[in-house]
């Protein structure tokens, strides 16, 4: 069992969930409430992560991020590090991928939110503010909290893009689902077994907790008529 | 329209206590409407579905902006296409009670008030959402969250929370749509007896007529974004204007006519109603030989028993056939179709047990007097 790998795996999928919960949020309710030009777009480079193979999404990340892109210079040259096979790399990589699995059930959860509840906040006096803590987040909640389920579930699970980005480095980049392609390649099977069977309960946990706050998504006031 | 005339307009409706709201736009709904509500008012805006009613509503609120127009609220400026205010609904305070309340589903019934009361410090917000909740009868309730009201207590939520910011105008939406009769009838009492309290402008937006002529002081019927009458509930029910405003408030006896004489001293006006002569009690807005509308209640059109003698002194005097019968409870509707006059059925309201004991039935020839005091003119539209 390589505990190391399995421990960086939940940073990275702890680290994943801290960034996107907020970026989330603010994507979700923007693309549920507001109506701008460019929307339609925005939505469809959001979901590309659903479809795109994750070694081909990899290999551009690669790309993006190498010593040699803008981007990968532009980080070289305030950190003093690479983005690529990085821990860091792994995470923004893992935010990138992830997005859909964030936006897409938090944008379903405040688009359920009524027009008329949102306009009530506005003529009971509530700021932007209040109206997110006190009405929608709480009213979103469920569908906020299925979604950080499955950020986490993927990311523990993820591969390709992980191995494509991060490579293969133990205790900086290699996840438990590196890890366990390791051990089978080093006919390891008996650790590569428990690893699976570890994430196979993380798996079903997170299935579990999932469920539990589903049916508590249709519960705001239009089930009632 | 001129600047200097907005200005000027502008000016005079600042002076005023209330509300005034001048709005114009083109789409999603068309939209042309001036109206003035005074504080303690209750004005009804009544009218069909698609008729701009609500989109008043939200304009007045802050939800929705015009394309040109003011609206100004006991001397503020809430809105000005011309000058560039428009100010966000928190700024404006107004209490909107909307068609399906538009609770906080997750709050309770105090909570759903006391979210309305954020200017308060927070120890007396409980305490004035428990005032608010008593004054429309729903102590005992604070805990509940609306899933577990009727919709009877949920618009009574509803209207407290909107009572809650002592708004600067209170706007309802239909907020008697959602419930039972009963439950209904109930609310208008209570809504009755709140307006006495009330001390600011009330905007009542319906479809219903029974519920403007209970509540409201003044009532103005909309139709495709335009104003076709404004007034107390029952002289607009009882005067329409128009053909138009006419078959918008229920009443269905609507026919041409032509003005043949108008003889004075007898305060009667003569019309020729395809070929039959029709005398009617003296309306001299109109000249001889103008073609005019003419309007008369169901309940004022009068079936001749045709058992009974006559007496002779009944006016205009209709003959037809009846052709159709339906009871509604204790009363029945009837149509009868006018003789040599097929496009012409009066439709006439009766007492179930008149029928009864007359025995009259479908097809059954008979006599209707037209009483020429309900018979009301109007001018038709150019």
């Amino acid at each position: 069992m390589d505990w190391q790998a399995f421990s960086l795996s939940l940073q990275l999928a702890g680290w994943t969930l801290v960034v996107l919960l907020p970026l989330g949020i603010v994507l979700a309710r923007t693309l549920a409430t507001r109506r701008f030009r460019g929307r339609g777009m925005v939505e469809a480079v959001l979901a590309l992560p659903l479809v795109l193979p994750p070694t081909v999404l990899g290999f551009y990340l690669l790309v993006t991020f190498g010593g040699d892109s803008m981007l990968g210079a532009l980080y070289e040259r305030l950190t003093g590090s690479s983005l690529v096979f990085t821990f860091e790399g792994l995470l923004l990589a893992s935010v990138i991928f992830n997005l859909p699995f964030a936006v897409q059930p938090m944008q379903r959860a405040f688009e359920s939110i009524p027009v008329e509840v949102r306009e009530a906040t506005k003529c009971c006096g509530l700021t932007g503010w209040r109206t997110l803590w006190r009405i929608e987040l709480p009213l979103a909640w469920p569908g906020v909290l299925s979604a950080l389920v499955l950020v986490f579930a993927h990311t523990l699970g993820e591969f390709g893009v992980v191995l494509m980005v991060g490579g293969n480095i133990a205790g900086e980049t290699r996840t438990a689902a590196v890890a366990i392609y390791d051990r089978v390649q080093a006919f390891d099977d008996i650790g590569a077994g428990v690893m699976s069977a570890a994430l196979l309960v993380f798996s079903i946990i997170a299935i579990a907790v999932a469920n539990r706050a589903r049916p508590a998504i249709g519960w705001n006031h239009d089930r009632k008529r | 329209m001129t600047a200097s005339v907005d200005l000027k307009a502008d000016m005079q409706a600042d002076k005023k206590a209330g509300l005034s709201v001048r709005v114009r736009q083109s789409a999603p709904i068309a939209l042309d409407v001036t109206l003035d509500c005074a504080a303690g008012e209750v004005l009804a805006l009544v009218g069909p579905s698609g008729s701009g009613k609500s989109t008043i509503l939200r304009c007045i609120a802050g939800l929705h902006a015009a394309e040109e127009g003011g609206i100004t609220c006991n001397g503020e400026t809430w809105f000005n296409t011309s000058s560039g205010v428009n100010r966000i609904p928190q700024d404006r305070r107004v209490g909107f009670v909307f068609q399906n309340y538009a609770l906080f589903p997750h709050l309770t019934a105090l909570e759903n008030v006391a979210e309305a009361l954020l200017h308060l410090p927070s120890a007396q917000r409980v305490i004035r959402a428990h005032d608010l909740l008593d004054r429309v009868h729903l102590d005992g309730l604070e805990d509940r969250k609306p899933a577990a009201l009727s919709g009877g207590q949920q618009q009574r939520v509803a209207v407290a929370r909107a009572l809650a910011r002592e708004p600067r105008a209170l706007l309802l939406d239909e907020p008697f749509s959602a419930v039972d009769r009963a439950t209904r009838q109930k609310l208008y009492r209570e809504l009755a007896e709140l307006k006495r309290d009330l001390s600011m402008p009330v905007i009542l937006v319906t479809h219903n007529l029974v519920e403007a002529t209970m509540l409201a002081d003044r009532m103005i019927i909309l139709h495709h974004g335009e104003t076709l009458q404004a007034g107390a509930p029952l002289d607009v029910m009882a005067r329409p204007e128009s053909a138009e405003v006419a078959r918008l408030v229920d009443l269905r006896n609507i026919f041409e006519a032509r003005v043949v004489e108008q003889r004075r001293e007898e305060g009667v006006t003569v019309l020729d109603w395809a070929g039959r002569t029709i005398f009617v009690a003296r309306q001299d807005r109109f000249a001889v030989g103008e073609t005019v509308d003419w309007v008369i209640p169901a309940a004022s059109a009068l079936l001749l028993n045709p058992k009974k003698q006559r007496d002779g002194t009944e006016k205009n005097l209709v003959t037809g056939r009846i052709g159709e019968l339906v009871p509604l409870g204790e009363s029945v509707s009837l149509t009868v179709v006018v003789d040599d006059a097929n496009d012409l059925p009066l439709n006439l309201s009766l007492p179930a047990h008149f029928i009864r004991r007359t025995e009259l039935g479908l097809g059954d020839a008979v006599t209707v007097s037209l009483l020429a005091d309900a018979i009301h003119l109007m001018a038709r539209r150019k």
